[in-house]
């Protein structure tokens, strides 16, 4: 991990271990209903102030979190049109297979590319401190995985290029 | 002595009751079942099981002289349930009915020192009060409505059998009276209050940074109350003089008891249960029954799954690797891996009730605790850790940053 990510990573550890802190809590608006808080919105005082970490205008994550489940938003670094269209195609492929991922959510929070939502479910079934691990685990290396597919399409553009133009030069 | 360890069951333990002799103890194992385990050798072993309930279980609560538990669900119900013999001579628990009234979940119940009542709170913005109504041999309830503006998460009951403290949603603790004219007798006053009709609010405490109160409960004699609350704060109230906030850099409580009238435990989301004391001068921190310095048990091999064969297009990359670290826990990133799986506290997961174990001489000797990783523990209070403190805050958080 580089240097300049890490604060970033470290505060975003200890926000999502914070809001990590869920109970069940079945609705107070529908009867035998128990669903997650963040995504139903109807009592408002079970839903805490959601909070932006962001390391540039680029760069960024919501962390909404509510008595029952949080809602983890991130905004992956998009420098050019190359990587705006290939971390569409990521986190798309990434989506439609959300039920493999468990936590991810199929849909992202609106102005950001990918969403987790986590419930008490899944804090009770899996180990707290790895499904934080495993976001931070996913922001440190969606990036990593988008700029080596960016340089891989370069370097293929360059070879199908010069391929083509051989047929130019004989 | 080292606190005695039993776990239950892998998933979570909602809530747990033990009989008053501490032969068996009922558990909710996060289902709608009620499992009743009896204690052989040094196993506890499932014995019973009450259903009849169609949700979760939220809350259960034995009765130490009556030997009658009641409990209460999501499906906003309650039953108590007593031991009868049935047709063919067995003893059997048998589930007696609750009018509750409320049409949300119950979230919490508690049988009232003299076990002739109970509240249950609930989602519906109100406690229920039961009695026995042996006419039609059914649990009446009359509703404490009033300045409940959430659901209500914990209530605890005041050793005169009248008062209620009730913890809530609102970010507020209250102390109503639970006063019913035909159960009843005229109520002593106390240091809350003189006259005591139904439903008259004695006190109305906000937690300090505006938390959902998780947790109440009365001191030994009644004459506080202490009440932890989701902004990780425990906060004591003295009526008549200013409430005594104790603000902590751990994660919230969920669930406290007394140990005497000038210490109690409190355990949450830290997954250890912490030692409070004082007096009506102030309160602070004295340490944790748990001892945090090392590893409880030799961290176990790596778990079989891992070297699976890495073939077929979906196991390629990025793909796998979140796949492997999301649905088994395995991570590829250096100074991390299957040993870090176990945190150094016996708990596992979030402690969601502390409970009285023993009493000696009016003084708490034992407190038992269960919690989200299925475990069920025996303290002894008086072994606490204090070199735990400076390095009680949270394990879980900044410790862990690479």
């Amino acid at each position: 991990m580089s240097n300049v990510l890490r604060p970033y990573l470290a505060a975003v550890r200890s926000t999502l271990t914070a809001a990590l802190t869920l109970e069940n809590f079945s609705s107070q608006v529908v009867e035998r209903h128990n669903k997650p808080e963040i995504e139903a919105g109807g009592s408002r005082e079970v839903l805490l102030n959601p909070l932006v970490i962001s390391r540039n205008e680029n760069e960024r994550v919501l962390i909404e979190p509510s008595v029952n489940s949080i809602r983890l938003s991130i905004k992956i670094k998009q420098a050019d049109e190359i990587e705006r269209i290939l971390c569409h195609k990521f986190t798309r492929f990434m989506m439609q297979r959300a039920e493999s991922f468990i936590v991810l959510r199929r849909k992202p929070v609106q102005g950001y590319d990918i969403s987790f939502l986590i419930t008490n479910t899944h804090s009770e079934t899996m180990l707290k401190h790895k499904i934080v691990d495993f976001i931070i685990q996913f922001m440190e290396e969606v990036d990593k995985e988008i700029s080596e597919m960016k340089l891989s399409l370069n370097a293929r553009a360059r070879i199908v290029a010069e391929s083509y133009l051989t047929a130019f030069n004989a | 002595m080292a606190p005695e360890i039993y776990n239950l069951a892998q998933s979570p333990v909602s809530s747990h009751a033990f009989s008053p002799d501490h032969s068996q103890v009922a558990v909710s194992l996060n289902t709608n079942d009620v499992q009743i385990f009896s204690k052989q050798g040094t196993e506890w072993v499932s014995t019973d099981t009450l259903s009849e309930h169609d949700k979760l279980i939220t809350s259960i609560d034995w009765a130490s002289s009556s030997n009658r538990i009641v409990t209460a669900s999501q499906d906003r119900n309650a039953y108590v349930w007593q031991q009868t013999a049935d047709a063919d001579g067995k003893i059997v628990w048998k589930p007696t009915l609750v009018l509750l009234r409320i049409n949300r979940a119950a979230t919490h119940v508690r049988w009232s020192p003299k076990e002739d009542k109970f509240a249950v709170a609930s989602g519906a913005r109100a406690i229920a009060v039961c009695s026995f109504d042996p006419e039609n041999n059914w649990w009446v309830s009359k509703l404490l409505k009033k300045p409940i503006r959430s659901t209500v998460l914990a209530i605890d009951w005041h050793p005169n059998n009248v008062l209620l403290a009730a913890g809530s949603a609102d970010m507020k603790a209250r102390v109503l009276s639970a006063y019913i004219k035909e159960v009843d007798e005229r109520p002593s006053p106390t240091i809350w209050g003189s006259k005591l009709p139904f439903n008259t609010i004695c006190g109305e405490f906000t937690s300090p940074s505006g938390g959902w109160v998780h947790t109440v409960g009365f001191s030994p004699s009644g004459d506080a109350l202490a009440f932890a609350s989701h902004d990780s704060s425990v906060s004591i109230v003295y009526p008549g003089s200013p409430v005594i906030n104790i603000k902590l850099p751990t994660l919230p409580f969920v669930t406290l008891t007394w140990t005497t009238e000038n210490s109690l435990v409190a355990a949450g989301h830290d997954c250890q249960p912490v030692v409070f004391s004082g007096a009506q001068d102030g309160w602070q921190v004295v340490g944790s029954l748990d001892d945090t310095s090392a590893a409880k048990s030799p961290v176990g091999s790596k778990s079989g799954y891992g070297g699976s064969p890495t073939v077929g297009r979906l196991n390629a990359g990025a793909f796998a690797t979140f796949r492997d670290a999301d649905s088994r826990g395995q991570s590829s990133i250096a100074g991390s891996g299957s040993g870090d799986t176990k945190l150094l506290t016996v708990h596992q997961n979030t402690i969601t009730s502390v409970r009285p174990y023993e009493i000696h001489g009016g003084q708490v000797t034992k407190v038992s605790t269960s919690g989200v990783d299925g475990n069920l523990v025996i303290w002894n209070t008086d072994e606490v850790m204090t070199s735990g403190i400076a390095s009680l805050t949270s394990r879980l958080g900044s410790s862990q940053i690479r």
